[in-house]
């Protein structure tokens, strides 16, 4: 039987590889958020020629109408994504295609308005922190209540919380990296998908622990390093056939052919329930026998010397 | 063993039966439930306009009763646009989601929600009345809901004292006078009746200016005491000028000021873009996990595809039957959902197949395997459903619809997986199982 355990602090070390480089890139470039969390006007207009102009000639427009904080992306498909402080006058709104197009002699189209206030914006944003918040200790409680059966239950939970930790925090990297290179921003639906993960990734982990729970109570002579390694490699073929065969096949079908509403969050939950996955046997079950075993003891070198003592 | 099989199919061939009648896009309505069925698409695929208006006071001035019955209001303004389905309903304590499907045209639905004012009667007592008719059309300042610094501050101007709102106020309507004159009739309920008796006792000969959004709209002057809230404005109206103040009167009286918070409009051929090609991801999705469930599971892959095909089915049935609003997201759900229903057979099967190769017959494997797999069938999904929860308290706080529709969606999809998963998917390999030879494991089950 293949040792995955003995291998762990590798799995551990790939893991900060690509946590740690996206939590320093959300420092120094931060997440950035859609108008949904910090208030504002979006406005997507097609051009009847197909000839969309310059982002500056957008902006330029906007000016006019006293709006100085204005961003434009032009999209591949030809359309204007024009970002702006909240217009709480929603006649702005016609009066600004209407001169677009005059000015560009073109036939403009509103395809998409989304208006947020300011204050809506940041109330959204805290109770998305919220929410993910109270979903996780529920699901502590949760664990701890159906593993109540073994000895420490608590353990479970918490170890299943830091590897959804893990996840959480490669699907912010990837969020962070998204954001700064291809012009991402973290919107309601980006909530709806962190949550996503987190729901998935409890589910995996729970696949993994139930296997462990059952080993536990027929193979009790076995020391628990070698048992959370047996219940691992039994439950390999179902992780690999659920989650990579069948769910992830899913999503890259929305990734690839879904059309642009849904290719981030179809991107995010691919990439998180994959890591959901992932973490589940690399992570969550590796950090339990680091806790049975109480390693960390050892991490700084004392070796035995500080067991002993 | 075999009793039981045959009646769990029966009663699988007839929740297939009505899922199948319900899922049939000519089911318009049930005949005995009396319930019309359809397909409800939210704005994202349908396109439309939706609205988040919020109480514009402080939150603990804005009691349940005025919130509802600015609703009902607002439900009367929307109607009056003439859309279909429209859905008005309240989201959180302070705030009211309007979505109309169909509409294009933010601007027109901004305006007339907006048009729903805050209706005052305010007192005129100190004015001249000469200067007063000066007034009729502008805005003024009055002291209803205003905190403390912006009544000092609107100190340098006139702030006039508000003697009763909208809220007071139980109908409106015009008459006829004795002389074939239009008067607007108007009374007033609960403690406005005894509030406007006080106040015309008080002020005989002067005004009680009647402003809407702090317009002023009418300037009537009192001539009798009214103690039973029942007034009539006189004036040289003709019948337009009449029913418009009634109506203004009417449906302006909301309780509360609102304002407009969120907005969105999404076009119908972009709603329609997004619904074809999220549809043809669908099936891809699916084509492909068939192939792979049939290729590799081979007997219990192809049943397995049986009972997915089955919760599809019963899926979309519900989502017609209750109705569930099918947004983008709700798509993605049901989709991840599929990918549960999978999860739970594949547990089933691997488990199955690991009691084969441990030597156990095909009919000892096979109830071991479902029962081996039920405790983290019941614990992962419980999980999802504990997160389903949140999510949708959470996108129910804002009216946002894209996140209750998903978590929805999901939550749904995790019940009807279930079943599948451990009567159907069951049942039916149950069945094949009683006349298989168990020779043929090895090409059968693909161990």
């Amino acid at each position: 039987m293949i040792d995955l355990l003995g291998k762990r602090y590798i799995f551990f070390a790939i893991s900060l590889l690509v946590i740690i480089p996206g939590l320093i890139f959300l420092g120094v470039f931060g997440l950035p958020l859609a108008i949904d969390f910090t208030g504002g006007t979006l406005l997507e207009v097609s051009f009847a020629s197909g000839n969309p102009p310059q982002p500056a000639e957008v902006i330029a427009i906007y000016e006019e109408f006293g709006i100085d904080d204005t961003q434009v992306q032009v999209t591949g498909e030809g359309t204007v994504i024009a970002r702006s402080s909240f217009l709480e006058d929603e006649t702005l709104q016609g009066q600004i295609i209407d001169r677009m197009s005059e000015e560009f002699n073109d036939t403009v189209t509103l395809l998409s308005a989304d208006s947020v206030g300011p204050t809506i914006g940041r109330e959204v944003a805290g109770r998305a922190a919220l929410a993910v918040g109270i979903a996780a200790v529920i699901v502590i409680i949760y664990m701890t209540f159906a593993f109540r059966g073994i000895e420490n239950s608590l353990r479970y939970g918490i170890c299943a919380i830091i590897a959804m930790m893990h996840d959480v925090g490669i699907v912010i990297s990837l969020a962070v990296i998204g954001g700064k290179f291809f012009g991402w921003q973290a919107d309601a639906l980006f909530v709806t998908a962190l949550l996503t993960v987190i729901g998935f990734s409890v589910q995996d982990k729970i696949v993994v622990f139930d296997r462990i729970r059952e080993n536990s109570k027929t193979l009790r002579r076995l020391p628990f390093e070698t048992l959370v390694n047996h219940s691992i490699i039994q439950t390999l073929q179902r992780s690999i056939n659920t989650q990579l065969m069948t769910v992830e096949f899913m999503l890259l079908a929305l990734v690839l052919f879904g059309g642009v509403t849904l290719r981030e969050f179809a991107l995010i939950l691919l990439v998180g329930l994959f890591s959901g996955t992932y973490s589940s046997i690399f992570i969550a079950a590796p950090i339990l026998v680091v806790w049975e075993k109480k390693e960390w003891r050892n991490w700084f070198g004392r070796g035995t010397t500080a067991a002993s003592a | 063993m075999t009793k039981r099989i045959w009646q769990n199919l029966i009663l699988i061939a007839i929740i297939l039966a009505v899922g199948i009648y319900l899922v049939l896009p000519g089911t318009t309505n049930i005949p005995l439930l009396n319930k019309s069925i359809k397909t409800q698409l939210g704005l994202d695929l349908a396109g439309g306009v939706q609205a988040l208006l919020e109480a514009d006071l402080p939150a603990e001035s804005v009691t349940v009763e005025n919130m509802a019955t600015a609703r009902r209001i607002v439900e009367n303004r929307v109607n009056g646009l003439g859309v279909t389905e429209a859905v008005v309903q309240q989201a959180g304590a302070t705030r009211i989601l309007v979505e109309l499907p169909g509409e294009t045209d933010p601007e027109v639905v901004l305006t007339t929600l907006k048009q729903t004012g805050l209706l005052e009667f305010v007192d005129f007592s100190t004015l001249d009345p000469n200067l007063a008719i000066n007034l009729v059309g502008t805005r003024i300042e009055t002291d209803y809901a205003q905190t403390a610094e912006q009544v000092s501050a609107a100190e340098t101007g006139q702030l006039f004292h508000t003697v009763l709102t909208g809220a007071e106020l139980a109908d409106a309507g015009v008459t006829v006078s004795g002389t074939n004159a239009y008067e607007v009739a108007l009374s007033f309920k609960g403690e406005g009746i005894t509030k406007f008796s006080e106040y015309t006792s008080n002020n005989i000969g002067n005004i009680l200016a009647i402003v809407l959004d702090k317009e002023v709209i009418s300037i009537p002057t009192i001539q009798v005491p009214i103690t039973d809230g029942a007034a009539v404005i006189q004036g040289n109206f003709t019948l337009e000028e009449a029913n418009s103040l009634a109506i203004q009167l009417r449906y302006g009286s909301l309780p509360i000021p609102l304002k407009v918070v969120e907005s969105r409009t999404i076009t119908p051929t972009l709603g329609q873009d997004s619904l074809q090609k999220s549809v043809r991801a669908g099936i891809i999705g699916f084509a492909i996990v068939f192939l792979f469930m049939a290729l590799y599971y081979r007997l219990p892959g192809l049943i397995a595809i049986a009972g997915i095909l089955f919760y599809a089915v019963i899926d979309y049935a519900i989502f017609r039957f209750i109705p569930v609003t099918l947004t983008l997201p709700g798509i993605a759900g049901f989709l991840l959902s599929t990918g549960s229903a999978l999860d739970a057979n594949i547990l089933i099967f691997e488990r199955l197949k690991e009691e084969l190769r441990a030597g156990r017959t095909l009919m000892q494997a096979f109830n071991l395997g479902f029962q081996r797999a039920w405790p983290s069938i019941r614990d992962s999904n419980i999980a999802t459903l504990i997160t389903c929860l949140v999510l949708y308290i959470f996108g129910s706080q804002f009216g946002a619809t894209i996140v209750k529709g998903f978590s929805l969606t999901l939550a749904i999809g995790v019940f009807i997986s279930v079943f599948t998963a451990l009567v159907v998917t069951r049942s039916l390999l149950g069945l094949v199982l009683n006349y298989l030879p168990p020779s043929n494991l090895k090409r059968w089950f693909g161990i």
